[in-house]
């Protein structure tokens, strides 16, 4: 019954949907459009829209009094009079639907309200000043956040008796701290931002920071959120209302859902239009969360569907097989390669055109190129670890004479763990943080090699000293926390070695360490190189790097290589153009990479 | 990990405490003449006087809590108002019910989530559109209408299950398998349809970490990164989010209880609630907030155990 409402619940109705479209309207009319051109979008707004103005508009709509009874109507299928049929007690579920709607919705608006009125600015402050304020703040929300909202409403029905509207005061308190931890976290990483240090500089007040750029930022996601708190504050309201915490004889979705289930035996249809009104809004209210995330995030939602195919590409005999670099060599030889990755859309993006390469045994060759060059693609190839998405579309890579492309999974992986290795550029993400040194040693030498796991320490032992790890008995046992960057890096060439390689691919494995490391990690390299006699493919954007270690370079740009060459004729006769820009970026910087120095070291000296 | 465990259970207790004085002060407020109530509105005043002077309602509220607290850590959680029950008793005669069914639950979703969540994250495909599809089913469907077409189709139409009832396991195993069967279906879809999708996504993260493309660099096998390198990277935060699900599953408890007619701690709830009976209501939001308190230690032990980076902290 409409007379139980508070007066100021179906504008505040009408307000609220159109308040989350109407300032997307207003500042972001790509959102709206993407939301709509999304069908998922615009269907669940669509519906969303119908239920609340259907709700609002119930005293109109209805067909009769959602009160008015007539008991010899009792169960009555639905007629043209009563769409829906009657209900246990004679009573047009659909007028009853209509205006339970304005109780079930309202009261997951007051609970919405309030938990936005609490959680948006008490997360906006406590993330944009942090402080004594954010830590009591943080510790009251997760406090609330541990107690089962359910058990604490029927608890507080003890207190403030069985009035839902009441209770949805309360649910609107134990919502808050959802909105204040999303609010909270996304000011105190856009806090950081510089843009915001700028404003700061050039002398904006708090206030109008928080205004013109945090307000943007933290818009779109409470919109969202929004959508799934009422989802939730409805699926609560209705299990309360299920629960006869009701307050009567007003109509709720609820309250009507427990009136038909306790007569399900007689009649199980009067279940189903409640259950479909539920069903249906908070089904709207979840895809168009969804709907507005992608948007927000601009993505078609879908990722791209793999290739199965990924590993089967033919070895398309190339005219590039015959072309300068004539005779393929024993160890490695790449001819005419190409990679492609798999587009949203269902189209394929090449990323590298046509590669030729060539290591022979004892030989390194360099592969130079800026990023984005599609060096690494190569390498990847090669070795067969392409990451989702990308395939070898085209070409021939041969490994000691053997084809591998389009070579089962299978027969590449015994490759890999044997005559291939693989060195990392990034030492400490490529060891898998929840395992010993030692295992992660230890792990494919069992599986590769079939030894025991004693042998398999010992051996792990022996690698470790050989990559001149002191004390390897000590270092076996410790996590990959636990070391440095540059013994991290000893431990994946160790580990690259394990399986006693004739071709090792190092993709730029001295980028990410400090300069005195470098020097000492391509020693190691050269050592290794010299005394097992490997075929070594040296991936890097280091002309240094080349000139030191390298007998053969090939220069790569945008996905083909320009120059191939001995390093001496590549490095002081350069004859493609890039070539030479590459190597005048170098004398520009000279030397070729300045040692990192913190910024505040800089400062203190200045 | 001790001391970590130690400083938990610490924090668990102190928490308990600031519960307990906030519920015990919030159920204090309404000016409600218990001794009235339960004499009726015929008996004369000196009786309603000595009735709650015997219940220790004429002194002040701190006294009382005090008095409660004082007890409660000796394990007496006093006398229900109402029945005259010891709630100890009480609640330790509901605890197995839902005892059961949280059990039941938590190895469901574990192992229901686990399977769908790695194979939506490995395979994709049809598998992974199913885990998306009932991640946004079962956030969208209020549990109870969950469980209400859940009782609809098995119980009421196809008969496999009783709608309604419940038959302890030291009484007959079978029985009680058959009465919980659909209680612990209807809690698990949502828990399912929440943790499946987390750990899909944590699988696809981990899946993406270059010491994986490490791993298979080195000529291991798919199956043996994913069972053993991606799984234990990615239970972390799957872990995470199913200890944050129970305190949802508490709450569903109540309603799946109430469906069901199950004698356990959700329908006790319901009932003590409506009549206002603090000792009973104190003992259910300990019980509950301890429940919560357990299993998120439970949880931390668990990523600690699993990731050696978190053990130092």
């Amino acid at each position: 019954m409409s007379e139980n409402l508070p007066a100021d619940t179906p504008t505040a109705a009408r307000a609220l949907v159109p308040a989350a479209f109407g300032t997307s309207t207003a500042r972001r009319g790509g959102v709206v459009r993407r939301l709509l051109r999304n069908p998922l979008g615009a269907l669940s707004a669509a519906v969303l829209l119908l239920i609340v103005v259907a709700v609002v508009l119930a005293p109109l709509l209805a067909p009769q009094d959602p009160g008015a009874s007539s008991l010899r109507d009792a169960f009555a299928g639905p007629s043209g009079a009563h769409p829906m049929g009657m209900d246990s007690a004679g009573r047009d579920i659909l007028s009853r639907i209509l205006h339970g709607g304005r109780n079930t919705l309202g009261g997951a608006l007051i609970a919405l309200g309030i938990a936005l009125a609490l959680g948006v600015p008490s997360g906006l402050y406590a993330g944009y000043y942090g402080g004594r304020f954010d830590s009591a703040a943080t510790w009251a929300v997760n406090l609330v956040m541990s107690l089962p909202a359910m058990v604490v409403l029927l608890a507080s029905r003890a207190i403030l008796g069985p009035n839902v509207w009441v209770l949805m005061i309360v649910l609107g308190v134990l919502a808050a701290p959802s909105f204040f931890r999303l609010v909270r976290g996304i000011v105190a990483g856009v806090r950081k931002e510089l843009y915001v240090d700028a404003a700061k500089v050039s002398g904006l007040s708090d206030t109008r920071i928080v205004a013109r750029h945090i307000l943007i930022v933290v818009r779109g996601p409470v919109i969202i959120q929004v959508a799934l708190v009422a989802g939730i504050a409805i699926g609560l309201q209705a299990g309360l209302e299920f629960l006869g915490v009701g307050s009567g004889s007003a109509p709720t979705w609820g309250a009507m859902l427990n009136e038909a289930f306790q007569n399900i035996q007689r009649a199980p249809l009067p279940m189903l239009w409640p259950g479909l009104a539920l069903g249906l809004t908070n089904g709207a209210l979840v895809l168009l969360a969804g709907a507005l995330r992608d948007g927000l995030e601009d993505r078609t939602g879908h990722a791209a569907k793999p290739h199965r195919a990924r590993d089967r590409a033919a070895a398309v005999p190339s005219a590039a097989a015959d072309s300068p670099a004539g005779q393929r060599a024993g160890l490695l030889s790449v001819r005419g390669l190409t990679v492609a990755y798999a587009q949203p859309d269902g189209s394929d993006k090449e990323v590298v055109h046509g590669v030729d390469i060539d290591v022979r045994a004892g030989e390194i060759v360099g592969l130079v190129g800026e990023s984005g060059s599609g060096k690494t693609q190569t390498a990847f190839s090669v070795l067969g670890i392409l990451p989702e998405g990308g395939r070898v579309s085209g070409g021939s890579i041969t490994i000691k004479g053997q084809e591998v492309v389009g070579l089962p999974e299978r027969a590449h992986r015994a490759l890999r763990g044997g005559t291939v290795a693989y060195v990392p550029q990034e030492p400490m993400s490529n060891l898998d943080p929840s395992f010993t040194i030692g295992s992660q040693l230890m792990e494919p030498m069992r599986h590769a090699l079939g030894i025991s796991r004693k042998e398999a320490a010992r051996r792990a032992v022996d690698l470790l000293r050989l990559v001149e790890i002191p004390d390897p008995e000590r270092v076996v046992g410790l996590y990959p926390h636990e070391i440095s960057g540059g013994m991290a890096q000893r431990v994946l060439i160790a580990g690259a070695m394990s399986g006693d390689p004739e071709l090792l691919i190092a993709d730029e494995p001295t980028t990410a360490l400090d300069v005195r490391v470098q020097a000492e990690i391509l020693e190691l390299l050269r050592r290794l190189q010299k005394d097992r006699g490997l075929g070594v493919l040296l991936v890097t954007h280091n002309l240094g790097v080349v000139a030191d270690l390298c007998d053969r370079v090939a220069v790569m740009n945008s996905g083909r290589i320009v120059e191939t060459g001995t390093t001496e004729q590549v490095l002081h006769a350069p004859q493609d153009p890039y070539t030479r820009t590459l190597l005048d970026a170098v004398l520009d910087e000279a030397p070729a990479r300045a040692p990192w120095e913190p910024r505040e070291a800089r400062s203190t000296t200045a | 990990m001790l001391n970590f465990i130690a400083r938990r259970i610490a924090a668990g207790a102190l928490l308990l405490v600031v519960i307990s004085f906030l519920s015990y002060l919030l159920l204090s407020i309404p000016d409600v003449d218990v001794g009235r109530q339960l004499l009726g509105q015929s008996a004369d005043q000196a009786a309603v006087d000595a009735k709650n002077a015997s219940l220790g309602l004429d002194r002040p509220v701190l006294e009382q809590y005090t008095d409660w607290l004082m007890h409660a850590v000796r394990g007496d959680l006093g006398t229900s108002w109402f029945t005259s029950e010891d709630v100890g008793d009480a609640v330790a005669g509901r605890l197995p019910v839902t005892a059961s069914l949280m059990l039941g639950v938590t190895l469901v979703t574990t192992a229901v989530s686990f399977l769908l969540g790695v194979w939506a994250a490995v395979r994709r495909g049809a598998v992974d559109r199913f885990v998306q599809i009932l991640g946004v089913v079962g956030y969208a469907l209020p549990g109870f209408l969950v469980t209400l077409v859940i009782v609809l189709v098995f119980a009421v139409n196809l008969n496999w299950f009783p709608a309604i009832g419940y038959t302890a396991f030291t009484e007959s195993p079978a029985g009680w398998l058959s009465t919980v069967t659909l209680p612990v279906l209807s809690l698990s879809v949502a828990s399912v349809a929440g943790v499946s999708q987390q750990v899909r996504g944590a699988v696809i993260d981990v899946l993406r970490q270059d010491y994986v493309r490490t791993l298979r660099a080195r000529g291991l096998p798919a199956s043996r990164i994913v069972l053993r390198h991606v799984l234990r990277n990615a239970s972390a935060p799957a872990l995470s989010v199913l200890g944050m699900q129970f305190v949802g599953l508490l709450g569903g408890a109540v309603l799946v209880e109430q469906i069901f007619g199950l004698p356990g701690i959700g329908s006790m709830t319901v009932t003590y609630t409506a009549r206002g009976d603090i000792p009973v209501i104190m003992a259910l939001v300990m019980l509950t907030v301890a429940g919560v308190v357990l299993i998120n230690l439970l949880v931390d032990i668990m990523i600690g155990w699993l990731n050696p980076k978190a053990r130092v902290a």
